[in-house]
């Protein structure tokens, strides 16, 4: 059986659809990701799965229990990391650790193998204020927090956003082991390079399912030729690449632009021609291939 | 553009500041030049936001010498303050005023007359293609409009430096880079550029891009000159091998 099957979602604010129409599932001990920007549905998804908001149609199971019928039960299966950090910040770290492990009816002797790696490198600080730690703290602080029931489904809405690159590094690291150690774990992100992290993504947008597959498979859906140049001035360069004839798109990456063509016969030659032509220096271009980002924005153009 | 002949627009030399025993920002030195997009970068904690709380005059230094857009730090913070734009993810517009509102009232605070604020009103309108959302809520826009809004807002007086704390959080990655857009043409037009950012593909867009680790400075050169120095493919790479050992 599944952990999460969830069939026909839908959910809309006055006019706003936030879901429209969302059918998944995830396997057990599986690392799922959404993928999307804010305002694609994400909260509101993951706000379902935790059984705080109501769906308009279609159903949601965890751990074949039913969201709306079932809402206690699930409770006590699953951890959740909601976007805005919410513990309480005029409690210290060792408070809320202990609060949440009351509220689940436990104790934080009782679990703290499942934490200790995480929670350990927070315990040095155990009676700061949690609203004094540092962004990478109190993420490890949430995580533990959420944990701490030993929850065999975890639901982590944007964990890493706000977060500098060696922490999200870190935090990746610790959800593969919790993974390891057979945990479910649904994981939302902003940050387009995480989804390779995953085992499945979904790219969300707009309330809906882009795609779904493993981060191989989605790269593999990429239709055009791609290419990848560099030269001297990256800005006239972006901007002379939009006005090439027959170009598809011309997308920053860093301090090279990938282009698409949807006519394959346009190859280097041509697009070194013109760029000489524009008064370039530094030409660069070699056949790319495309990334997880260069699907997502595909995706969004078509829709 | 970064030229390494033009003026500097700030200068800090040896900037201190320490909350009771602690340094947040450790004898940190450098220059940004007129016109050029400056990447500040650093793990969590590592001190960013108090420095550029010193950098807009909103807080002072233990020690240390700085000069803000020709302005002293300690005696002149009100000419700082009227000679730069500051937006952050957090806190830009006001969601319960309208866009209109919103860039008038922006505008006043930095003095301009009620015919100039029309009229850049009118064209910020037409160049964001925003014309149908003049008398919208904030609230109700999409974040894309107000991520580029928040932004045209923060230069509508035309400063000589604007400050953008993690503008781009969140955002969708095609508006992510139209907002790149905006911030290549604002510097193309003498705006200097200082920006942070966890996105570290956005740091190769910068000229140059200093990594703050611990409250120091570790490495403060172009994207192409710390790559090849570290060994690196990418900036990604170049922050986690500078960042890494220290965030524990």
């Amino acid at each position: 059986m599944p952990a999460i099957v969830v069939e026909h979602l839908a959910k809309h604010f006055s006019k706003v659809k936030a879901l429209d129409d969302i059918s998944f599932s995830v396997g057990k001990a599986e690392l799922f990701g959404f993928i999307g920007p804010d305002g694609s549905g994400k909260t509101t998804l993951f706000r379902i799965l935790t059984t705080l908001l109501v769906p308009d149609m279609g159903t949601a199971k965890v751990n074949g229990l039913d969201v709306v019928k079932d809402y206690r039960k699930i409770r006590q299966d699953i951890g959740y990391m909601p976007g805005r950090f919410s513990l309480y910040t005029d409690l210290s770290v060792e408070e809320n650790l202990n609060f949440y492990a009351t509220v689940f009816g436990t104790t934080v002797a009782e679990n703290y193998e499942l934490i200790r790696e995480i929670y350990s490198q927070i315990e040095p600080f155990k009676k700061r204020k949690a609203g004094k730690l540092s962004g990478g703290m109190k993420q490890k602080l949430a995580l533990s927090c959420a944990l701490i029931h030993k929850p065999s489904v975890l639901i982590l809405d944007e964990p890493t956003t706000g977060v500098d690159a060696v922490s999200r590094l870190e935090f990746w690291e610790i959800l593969k082991r919790l993974k390891n150690s057979g945990i479910t774990i649904v994981v939302a992100t902003p940050y387009m390079d995480e989804a390779s992290l995953c085992d499945r993504v979904a790219l969300i947008q707009d309330g809906k399912i882009m795609a779904i597959s493993t981060p191989s498979e989605v790269i593999k859906t990429y239709p055009w030729s791609l290419f990848s140049v560099k030269a001297d001035d990256i800005f006239t360069l972006l901007n002379d690449l939009k006005t090439f004839p027959g170009v598809h798109t011309v997308f920053a990456f860093g301090q090279s632009a990938h282009v698409s063509f949807k006519d394959r016969g346009i190859g280097e030659k041509l697009l070194s021609e013109y760029l000489q032509g524009k008064g370039h220096s530094g030409i660069k271009i070699s056949p790319a291939e495309a990334n997880i980002e260069d699907c997502f924005m595909e995706l969004m153009i078509k829709t | 553009m970064y030229n390494p002949q033009a003026e500097n627009i700030i200068v800090v030399k040896d900037l201190v500041k320490k909350f009771g025993s602690f340094t947040a920002n450790d004898h940190l030195s450098f220059e940004v030049k007129k016109g050029e997009i400056f990447g500040f970068l650093g793990a969590n904690g590592a001190g960013k936001t108090t420095a550029i709380k010193i950098l807009c005059g909103l807080s002072y230094p233990t020690s240390g010498k700085l000069n803000v857009g020709g302005f002293d730090i300690y005696k002149e913070r009100e000419k700082i303050k009227r000679n730069i734009g500051y937006m952050s993810q957090k806190f830009s517009l006001y969601d319960d005023l309208t866009v209109f509102e919103n860039i008038r009232f922006y505008a006043g605070i930095y003095g301009l007359r009620r015919k100039e604020i029309e009229e850049r009103a009118a064209n910020l309108m037409q160049k964001l293609d925003m014309k149908e959302a003049r008398d919208k809520l904030i609230r109700s826009i999409p974040l894309g409009w107000k991520q580029k809004l928040a932004f045209s807002v923060a230069v509508i007086h035309n400063p000589k430096i604007v400050f953008l704390d993690e503008p781009t959080g969140g955002v969708d990655p095609v508006t992510r880079r139209q907002f790149w857009d905006m911030i290549f043409e604002t510097s193309r037009e003498g705006i200097t550029i200082f920006v942070t950012t966890h996105y570290m593909d956005e740091a190769e867009y910068c000229d140059r891009v200093s990594i703050m680790v611990d409250g120091r400075i570790a490495a403060l050169d172009t994207p192409d000159n710390l790559k090849k120095y570290y060994g690196a493919g990418s900036m990604n790479e170049v922050f986690l091998k500078l960042a890494r050992v220290k965030v524990k």
